[in-house]
């Protein structure tokens, strides 16, 4: 197995189990990593990708099985031997104190010091040499707080090599990158591999990891399912290896077009626009300007697609949309009622469906019932007198359970009890489920898994097809491009080009999303 | 903090747990009810070191503390009333607490309801039955509370005021206002409380059934157990308590859902206030037949420990409300042989116990399986 013939191997993980209460983890997970390779550990949500890697960097510690790092034997280790071994991992969130500078996060647990004090200037110093032998570019003086997604992302990085990690985890490090930042990681990481470090990359973004890795593990309901040299295999093979069957992969674009009879043309004047927002500016809640300016209308229909690199202004927008923040200026109305003014619960009425971009935070209560957490926002319409009709509570739920394919079927179960996937169902099937004209669906498949993406996106393309609609907001520009009819980038809070889905493609929204490009596309 | 703990205590979630069976039902329950045991054994081995050190052998003081509560009808009584007061104030706290909201306030609110329903009292016509007085002395008492609650839920609503700070310091001017109108105008010459009501007391027990004699309990008990009843069923079965739950567990969630937060707050606020307020009439219509100053002196307060105990659930506040009203009266049953201050420091340590056990024993029940 071992790819290095008489050089042992940087990692090898044997029969991992590791549970936490009646849920197994890794159920017998292994792992072997060569040196000097970049290795990608790939799985659906659940499976219990990052479950391993953080018992290897020691912050869990597993029931059974045999850890070796450099042929060492290290089971049981704690992050602190880990640490000292040179093994680090870069979380998905990143663990930075804004408020310190660069320099100051990196140095955070081995602060240097001359005579009591912190010795900024070797920090910065050393922080900076660091900085320009890794390719990871960025100042070592700056304010965490006034960094990109990206160049945190860089800190963090370069806060782990600092501490001399030799073998180095990223635990789905392209989450919030725009496609040129991702390019830029690539490098720095091929670079490192050069080196002679060894790099576990955990992601479940198939296009990464052939663009990147050397070699896969697949992961499968915490048990290791296959081992791959990305030179000798495909995605869909990766795919059938992850869900365990044969998987609808590409993402391609369906239009109404090849669909169903005659296309609805975005551009056609006489179609109704179903949501019209005008000259809407928002601010956050710094009170700094967050949308500005902001015009657009979507076609009974229509999906539009926002791309954009997370944070600018896409969550104020939909929030705005959705009454859930209040505006400085301009106007929406939905089926050309002026809804600029009315409540959450107005605009549901209205026709109004909301896909909210964090579940857990907004789109479900955790402790609620499958059943309760299905009529959220809809409970004035399951009455009987001040009661909750609770038969009718029930009866809607099985319904939806039925539908959505929720699972397990059970309405009385709480929502916390549910996979990330099934929890995103309810969210789709409390919104999806019911009359609506206007639909905002922001991350709708995020952290959820490749079969679950698959039924949510059928689900929009119905939608579609019922002539409802659609605003998604995505990180993945992949989904946008699957998905939209027209797709418009935001960019510091302005929608800086929208382009119909035939003229568009990572090439061409790629230079507006990280702001190189501006003005005003068709 | 240095990086190493910063990573460890965000690794230390598990996973979103994959689906489960039925058992999570019974599994909340246990883990609702558990704790609370587990509480009242650790504050009996804390007594039971406490009583030693006294010199004494546990097993005769609480021998004592058993038959002066419920081995008399005169303890008993006691117990019941002393309950009623705490099912009120418990109910209160509990129901802010489902709403998020903490209200430390339950002090000043209870003795507001008891003043009002009291000044309402003076003011109606001697001789009236008390089935026509009492739906007025309910509003009275729940106006009084309500108002004295709903002051720091729409200053929360509006301005952002912390209910904590607000209902503490509303605490201080409301007792020092009800302390001065008593002492200054309404006190019969001698005493610090008011002439007595003219009409619809409401009679004690002992006046159907003899032993109960000298006690204070009263039908006001009854009141108790229906709201209870009535608290149960607003939160749990209908769409304002579905509404005032989803506020309290998600306040961003619950404003997605439609809810006006804001809303809810002052309403929750001014209806636990309510609660508390009503309570007085268990002093003032119940017992005395006047307002007495500071007369249900702690009530408030230990209507935190009550609905924290209950785990802000009405049955488990009713029963929470019986464990306290044993432990302070026994108090009394036991002061000849150990100090009655023991049962503070006992009530203190089922608190502490509570607090501390809630996420123990959850993660042990957790590991058990």
């Amino acid at each position: 197995m071992a790819d290095s013939g008489s050089q042992s191997p940087a990692i090898r993980l044997t029969d991992i189990v590791k549970s936490f209460g009646p849920v197994l983890a890794n159920r017998g997970a292994s792992l072997e990593v060569a040196r000097g390779e970049i290795h990608a550990l790939v799985g659906e949500n659940g499976a219990g990708k990052s479950t391993l890697m953080r018992v290897l960097s020691g912050m869990y510690v597993a029931e059974s099985g045999r850890m070796e790092v450099n042929a060492r034997d290290v089971t049981g280790w704690s992050t602190a031997d880990a640490i000292d071994a040179g093994v680090g991992m870069v979380h998905q969130h990143f663990m930075l104190v804004p408020t310190l500078t660069v320099a100051e996060n990196v140095m955070l647990g081995r602060e240097l010091t001359k005579g009591g004090q912190l010795d900024r200037a070797r920090a910065e110093r050393e922080v900076a040499e660091l900085s320009r032998t890794t390719g990871l570019a960025v100042r070592p003086e700056r304010k965490v707080a006034d960094l990109s997604v990206g160049e945190a992302q860089r800190v963090e990085i370069l806060k782990t090599l600092y501490r001399g990690a030799k073998i180095l985890i990223l635990d789905e490090p392209t989450a919030v990158l725009s496609p040129p930042e991702i390019e830029e990681l690539w490098q720095v990481l091929g670079q490192m591999r050069d080196r002679g470090e060894t790099i576990v990359l955990i992601t479940h973004k198939l296009d990464e990891v052939m663009a990147i890795s050397d070699t896969i593990t697949v992961m499968r309901h915490g048990r290791t399912v296959g081992r791959l040299r990305t030179s000798d295999t495909t995605p869909s093979e990766i795919a059938k290896a992850m869900v365990g069957r044969d998987v609808q992969l590409a993402m391609n674009y369906v239009s109404e077009e090849t669909s169903s009879g005659p296309s609805v043309s975005a551009h056609s004047s006489a179609v109704e626009s179903l949501l019209a927002v005008r000259d809407l500016v928002v601010t956050n809640v710094r009170r700094l300007t967050a949308v500005d300016h902001v015009t657009f209308a979507i076609a009974a229909g229509e999906i539009l697609g926002i791309a954009g690199v997370e944070g600018n202004g896409q969550t104020e927008l939909l929030e705005a949309l959705a009454g859930l923040r209040p505006i400085r200026n301009g106007s929406i109305h939905i089926s050309r009622r002026d809804v600029t003014n009315l409540s959450v619960k107005e605009r549901g009425d209205a026709g109004l469906s909301h896909i909210p971009e964090d579940r857990h935070a907004r789109g479900l209560i955790l402790e609620y019932s499958v059943a309760e957490n299905l009529i959220l926002g809809q409970q004035h319409r399951f009455t009987r007198g001040i009661q909750l009709d609770r038969d009718r509570v029930l009866d809607n739920a099985r319904k939806q359970i039925d539908a959505f394919d929720v699972r397990p079927a059970d309405p009385q179960l709480p929502a916390r009890a549910l996979s990330g996937g099934n929890q995103q169902k309810i969210v789709i099937a409390r919104e999806m489920g019911r009359e609506f004209q206007v639909l905002l669906a922001a991350q709708p498949t995020r952290g959820v898994d490749v079969g679950a993406i698959e039924f949510i996106h059928a689900q929009l393309r119905a939608a579609r097809s019922a002539g409802k609609a659609i605003l998604l907001v995505s990180a993945d520009l992949a989904e946008i491009l699957a998905l939209s009819d027209r797709i418009a980038v935001m960019y510091g809070g302005k929608l800086v080009a929208t382009v119909p889905r035939v003229d568009a493609s990572a090439e061409v929204l790629g230079p507006y999303m990280t702001g190189a490009a501006t003005g005003h596309a068709a | 903090m240095t990086t190493t703990e910063a990573r460890l205590s965000t690794a230390a979630q598990p996973p979103v747990a994959p689906p489960v069976d039925r058992t999570a039902r019974r599994t909340a329950l246990e883990e609702a009810v558990l704790p609370a045991v587990v509480a009242l054994l650790v504050a009996a081995i804390v007594g039971d070191i406490l009583i030693l050190t006294f010199g004494q052998s546990p097993g005769t003081v609480y021998r004592l503390l058993l038959e002066g509560t419920w081995g008399n009808a005169y303890g008993l009584g006691q117990v019941l009333y002393k309950a009623t007061t705490l099912t009120f104030t418990g109910l209160a706290v509990a129901i802010g607490l489902r709403a998020g909201l903490f209200n430390i306030g339950a002090e000043s609110q209870l003795a507001a309801g008891g003043f009002v329903a009291a000044l309402v009292g003076l003011l109606l016509p001697a001789g009236m039955p008390a089935l026509l007085t009492l739906p007025v002395y309910l509003i009275a008492a729940a106006a009084g509370g309500g108002i004295v609650g709903g002051v720091p839920g729409v200053l929360k609503a509006k301005f952002g005021a912390h209910e904590v700070i607000t209902t503490i310091m509303l605490n201080f001017i409301v007792l020092a206002l009800l302390n001065y109108l008593t002492a200054a105008h309404l006190k019969v010459e001698g005493s610090l409380h008011t002439a007595a009501i003219h009409s619809g007391a409401l009679p004690r027990f002992s006046s159907y059934i003899e032993p109960f004699h000298g006690s204070a309990a009263n039908v006001v008990l009854f009141i108790a157990l229906v709201t209870a009843i009535v608290t149960w069923w607003f939160l749990f079965r209908t769409r304002r308590g579905f509404e005032l739950r989803a506020t309290g567990l998600q306040p961003e969630a619950a404003e997605y859902g439609g809810i006006n937060v804001g809303n809810v707050w002052w309403r929750a606020m001014t209806l636990s206030g309510a609660l508390a307020g009503i309570g007085g009439l268990n002093f003032v219509l119940g017992y005395k037949h006047y307002y007495e100053d500071s007369f249900a002196s702690g009530a408030g307060f230990l209507g935190i420990a009550v609905a924290i105990v209950g785990r802000n659930h009405p049955l488990g506040v009713v029963l929470a409300a019986l464990v306290f009203a044993t432990i302070s009266q026994g108090g009394l049953a036991v002061n000849a042989v150990v100090p009655k201050q023991m049962v503070d420091v006992l009530q203190a340590v089922v608190i502490i116990a509570v607090a501390a056990s809630v996420p123990e024993v959850r993660r042990m029940l957790r590991k058990a399986r």
